[in-house]
């Protein structure tokens, strides 16, 4: 052991930064200038830049449960820009630039570690969209190629080149991929935000929304009513079943997705590596676990179960890209509530209420959104409802003008 | 392996169904709004609970109707569509050059 580790361990005044911590819960006011639904990445990030560039402090954040405790804690940690559409690649890239230098920003370190993510293609039809998606993203200024076989092999030595009888055809290599704690991104920004003044009420449920004329006055909570000015709702999984207590509907369609993870071993693997083909995806955490991630259900559920056939399925294709894994013991499982929407880009920005502003449709691509996601939301609440020109393309009524953006490059597992 | 009845095979494992979306009513399409066409084919009923979905036995291709809830994925029953698709449809073309 380190002689530096020891004299921590025995240290009384560690931990040094006695700030680390958030504020203890403080009591609910009546009236916020904004109120934020939903305590994941998405939500405390909006307070964050609401509080930090735009100087609005009065701003509640609302948790049922408790912080970073829902779909942020149950991604693959996954962060990547290699989109197929202008608009996707545009916003995602964006997110990519803020999360590098996030651990500076924050003095706290969420472990953002850029290794690369490579795409697998076991089709002609992969190999032409992968080409597409390489030139587009090279045109906004990400980082991504087409690479061979052989290229492949050097990359990742340990990778089975013919999975399940799909011979690799091509890769595509996408050196601005990464992957950072969840949880310490959510943590990074809540502190950041709550020292700045904003509130975070955790296990505080938003149980109706309560509205006049057109205009959202306030929520109705399992503590009492709180009046807000403006309320965002960043909620995830349970985004549609909140927009209709506040009065309109949202094209989104909930499905579970299971991912799970091995017992730690030393390090082998740097890429994130997923196959288009198999539906899965695999990546080695800075602790040695082997995260394995897929596709989601084949049918829609608001249950985050566990279903055998799906683990079955998700554990071959992965056994089948890296045979020596069948000899490896999982940890655990789980699944989280993906609201998906039929085009697989998110939906961001004004609703049917006048001050009632909506971050939703996540589906399985939120985590990697976080830092932009918070910034375009503080900017359109900051603005009194000027949607800042990087959400415009993924507003609710795109759906109503048939002007969907269909990102076919949501998904790694998939396409 | 979760089970599904079948209306027309019995009792069958549910990965040899494939779920086909929620039974809606089509608006006449010579006649509904853009917005009353984007709502029939983009929005679904979104409460938890009990919803009425199409479904397909894959290895006969025979698509029916399951009454399931979504919350707690309990299947309460399965019929065949002629229970609510009695009538013949007529797709009219439209008048009107779209």
């Amino acid at each position: 052991m380190p002689l530096g580790l020891l004299k921590y361990g025995i240290n009384s005044d560690y931990p040094f930064d006695k700030e680390a911590d958030l504020p203890p819960p403080a009591d609910l006011k009546a009236q916020y200038d904004v109120v934020i639904i939903g305590g994941g990445g998405h939500g405390v990030a909006t307070a964050y830049y609401l509080a930090k560039y735009h100087g609005i402090t009065n701003v509640a954040v609302l948790e049922k449960g408790y912080l970073g405790g829902g779909n942020t804690a149950r991604n693959t940690a996954v962060i990547r820009s290699n989109y197929l559409t202008p608009e996707g690649v545009k916003f995602y890239s964006a997110s990519v630039k803020l999360f590098e230098n996030l651990s500076n920003e924050f003095d706290f370190n969420i472990m953002y570690s850029q290794r690369g993510q490579l795409t697998l293609a076991h089709t002609d039809a992969t190999v032409r969209s992968f080409r597409q998606r390489a030139e587009v993203n090279k045109h906004y200024g990400g980082r991504t190629e087409l690479i061979s076989p052989s290229d492949i092999a050097k990359l990742v030595p340990t990778l089975n080149l013919n999975p399940a009888n799909l011979p690799v055809l091509a890769g595509l290599w996408h050196r601005d991929g990464a992957t950072a704690r969840h949880d310490a991104v959510a943590w990074g920004y809540a502190r950041g935000a709550t020292q700045r003044g904003v509130e975070l009420h955790q296990l505080t449920e938003v149980t109706d929304v309560l509205t006049h004329g057109g205009r959202v006055t306030g929520v109705q909570t399992n503590r009492g009513v709180v009046n807000a000015g403006v309320v965002v709702q960043a909620v995830a999984g349970h985004s549609a079943l909140l927009a209709q207590k506040a009065g309109f509907k949202l094209p989104l369609v909930a499905y579970p997705l299971q991912a799970m993870v091995t017992l730690p071993v030393k390090p082998f693997l740097t890429p994130l590596v997923s196959s288009s083909a198999l539906h899965c995806y695999v990546q080695q955490t800075s602790r040695g676990e082997i995260v394995f991630g897929g596709g989601s259900d084949p049918y829609p559920l608001y249950n985050s179960r566990s279903s055998l056939p799906l683990k079955e399925s998700l554990i071959a294709s992965a056994v089948e890209m890296f045979p020596f894994l069948s000899e490896m013991r999982l940890l655990r499982q789980w699944a989280g509530i993906t609201d998906m929407t039929s085009d697989y880009s998110p939906i961001m920005g004004l609703t049917p209420l006048e001050n009632y502003y909506i971050d939703a449709g996540w589906g399985t691509w939120g985590f990697k959104a976080t830092p932009i996601c918070g910034k375009t939301m503080a900017e359109l609440v900051a603005s009194g409802g000027k949607v800042p020109e990087l959400i415009q393309p993924f507003e609710l009524d795109r759906f109503s003008r048939f002007k969907q953006v269909n990102e076919m490059g949501a998904t790694a597992a998939s396409h | 392996m979760k089970i599904m009845n079948c209306p027309l095979n019995g009792p069958r494992n549910i990965s040899e169904f494939v779920y086909g979306g929620q039974v809606k009513t089509m608006p006449d399409h010579t006649l509904s709004s853009d917005s009353a066409w984007a709502e029939y084919v983009f929005y679904e009923k979104t409460e938890i609970g009990l919803v009425l979905e199409w479904w397909l036995h894959s290895p006969s291709s025979y698509w029916f109707i399951a009454e399931r809830h979504n919350g707690s994925d309990e299947i309460t029953r399965t019929f065949a569509p002629e229970a609510i698709f009695c009538d013949r449809v007529d797709f009219k073309t439209s008048e009107v050059p779209v």
